[in-house]
């Protein structure tokens, strides 16, 4: 009996020495993620209600840089968002569908898969600012691949990121280019579908389609909720084609928000009206996200849950 | 049936082979016009193999682009925030997925879920921030982040490698007297060896490739990064595609070469962080 007391003790030492030890070997993570992630977090929100212009001293101006984005003081704040919502909720659907269709080809029985992989992926390892360098040199009205192709087999050509309605579709096709990602995310996941399913369908008579949309698709549902979200969220982030390719251009309309809010922190130095806009964006994608999340209940399906 | 299926078959190659074709051909495109003379760039119909090929685009634009002295800074970068990430992310890692603490499970959601935060919420009050301490204009805002933690998804990523391993041997080693650095260190460390790779070669392409940062960081043109380099060139050289084509070219060729080279690492790596849903 009285061996407990003893062992007890023992147990505590070594619980207040994992203690110790876990936060100490977790304390780069920790920092990390509260200098880099929580402190800032909080200074945005607050930098957002001040007039700060780096030259000045901040004072707070209540919710003016919020009233000024929405009364239309800003003309701009409306166009950047309607570019950027074109261009998000063309390019998340297209990719989504092309990466998954690309991916269900690649998981057929094939030889080479390893070889047609690599091909997809390469586009991604590419750096963007090469990326957007070849873009501009293709889609060039005059001299570019494209456009000289569609003349030669007679089809109309078109200026393509030089035109209001077409530059958002051009850079949706563009970022369709470097799918290849997902197209490898959505592959490893097709591999971990149990081949029993399959067998199933088969033994009730089903044939390729039913197998498709009756397995493949369900089970497939957690990797695309998954990848919508990541290309919401990387989506409205977009930069690199605006500030490359077409600053914002023509007439706005491919003012992307990141590139808006990067005009007005860094050549504009209007601080804490950058952040404001940096919180619209943080409330749009929260907002977004929780809708998709909400609605995954209906159409995510999670393997050995009865329930959906 | 069988006849059915071949024909199948043959679909699908042909589906992938046209896919594949469009997938190389920009970069085909970008060999070639780096290749050709500037008056044959523009010829119809285009020229479709350079001959003779113009290797002295490529000294040309070596001249105006000073590659050197950017691959010096891009490495400059590079190399302690490879190092960091590596080091801190492993670390915390292994704090998170083999060691009982109390707060483990809330701090481990709480980065995780900053992973969703916007990069644009945070990027300014940084930036404030590292002008306050007198840093704009240093490479310290690119490097130091890394040796916090290097990045949520890292973190995950370890911790999932670390959770596949059984328990029995730390715990054997605990008994013998080694402390969690030295089980750290040396059993579980050799043991996630792949993973680390997988992250290293990321970290490779994040920064090699990182246009944002340094964009918004560096101020005078001596301390360019390729990347930014290579953009500033685009902005000088606008017609000169024959040059800009070279230009590209370099900046490409590392990081291609490098995912060639380390394929089946990154295939492992993201069917493991897409796997998360």
């Amino acid at each position: 009996m009285h061996a407990t007391p003893v062992v007890r003790r023992g147990r505590s030492t070594f619980m207040r020495r994992n203690a110790r030890a876990g936060y100490l070997l977790a304390a780069p993570a920790i920092l990390g993620f509260l200098i880099f992630t929580m402190v800032p977090m909080v200074a945005s929100f607050v930098l957002s209600f001040t007039d700060y212009q780096i030259i000045n001293t901040p004072s707070f101006v209540g919710w003016r840089n919020y009233r000024e984005l929405f009364d239309g003081t800003d003309s701009l704040f409306f166009k950047s968002l309607k570019a950027t919502n074109y261009f998000v909720f063309l390019s998340v659907p297209l990719n989504t569908i092309f990466a998954f269709m690309l991916a269900s080809l690649l998981n057929r029985p094939i030889r080479a898969r390893g070889f047609f992989r690599a091909i997809y992926y390469i586009p991604s390892v590419v750096p963007v600012v090469a990326v957007t360098t070849i873009w501009m040199w293709l889609l060039n009205p005059d001299l570019g691949l494209i456009n000289v192709t569609l003349r030669k087999i007679g089809l109309p050509t078109n200026k393509w990121i030089f035109s209001e309605p077409t530059v958002i579709p051009s850079l949706a096709l563009m970022d369709l280019w470097a799918t290849g990602n997902i197209v490898v995310i959505y592959l490893s996941g097709l591999q971990g579908v149990g081949t029993h399913y399959y067998e199933a369908v088969e033994v009730d008579g089903g044939n390729a389609w039913h197998k498709f949309w009756n397995i493949t698709v369900p089970m497939m549902t957690p990797t695309i909720f998954f990848n919508v979200i990541m290309g919401f969220i990387n989506g409205f982030q977009s930069f690199a084609q605006a500030f490359m390719m077409t600053q914002g251009g023509p007439n706005n309309a491919s003012l992307f928000y990141m590139f808006y809010l990067y005009r007005e922190a860094f050549t504009f130095s209007k601080m804490g009206r950058a952040c404001a806009i940096a919180w619209i964006l943080f409330l749009i994608i929260g907002v977004l996200t929780a809708v998709i999340f909400r609605t995954s209940k209906y159409w995510v399906f999670y393997e050995g849950s009865d329930e959906r | 049936m069988k006849r059915r299926k071949t024909i199948f078959s043959v679909l699908v190659y042909l589906l992938l082979s046209l896919g594949a074709v469009f997938y190389l051909l920009p970069l085909y495109w970008m060999v070639r016009s780096s290749l050709l003379p500037m008056a044959q760039i523009f010829r119809m119909p285009p020229i479709w193999i350079p001959n003779p090929p113009q290797f002295g685009n490529y000294s040309q634009a070596l001249r105006i682009l000073p590659f050197g002295r950017y691959l010096g800074n891009t490495l400059t970068i590079l190399i302690p925030t490879m190092v960091g990430t590596l080091l801190t992310s492993s670390i915390s890692a292994y704090a998170f997925a083999r060691i009982e603490w109390p707060g483990r499970d809330i701090w481990f959601g709480l980065i995780i879920t900053g992973m969703m935060l916007p990069y644009a919420v945070t990027l300014i009050p940084t930036f404030l921030g590292w002008k306050l301490l007198g840093a704009y204009g240093s490479y310290y805002p690119l490097i130091v982040p890394s040796w916090f933690g290097g990045g949520a998804f890292n973190i995950f990523m370890l911790r999932q490698f670390y959770m596949t391993i059984p328990h029995e041997l730390d715990e054997a080693a605990y008994m013998d007297g080694a402390g969690h650095l030295r089980i750290y260190f040396f059993i579980l460390l050799p043991l996630i060896k792949s993973a680390l790779i997988v992250v290293g070669l990321f970290t490779f392409i994040r920064v090699w490739n990182d246009f944002l940062g340094p964009l918004v960081y560096l101020k005078t043109e001596k301390q360019f990064t390729l990347a930014i380099g290579l953009q500033q060139f685009v902005g000088q050289y606008t017609a000169q595609w024959h040059l800009l084509m070279a230009a590209s070219t370099l900046v490409a060729l590392p990081t291609v070469t490098i995912y060639l080279i380390g394929q089946r690492y990154f295939v492992e790596g993201i069917a493991l962080t897409g796997l998360k849903g």
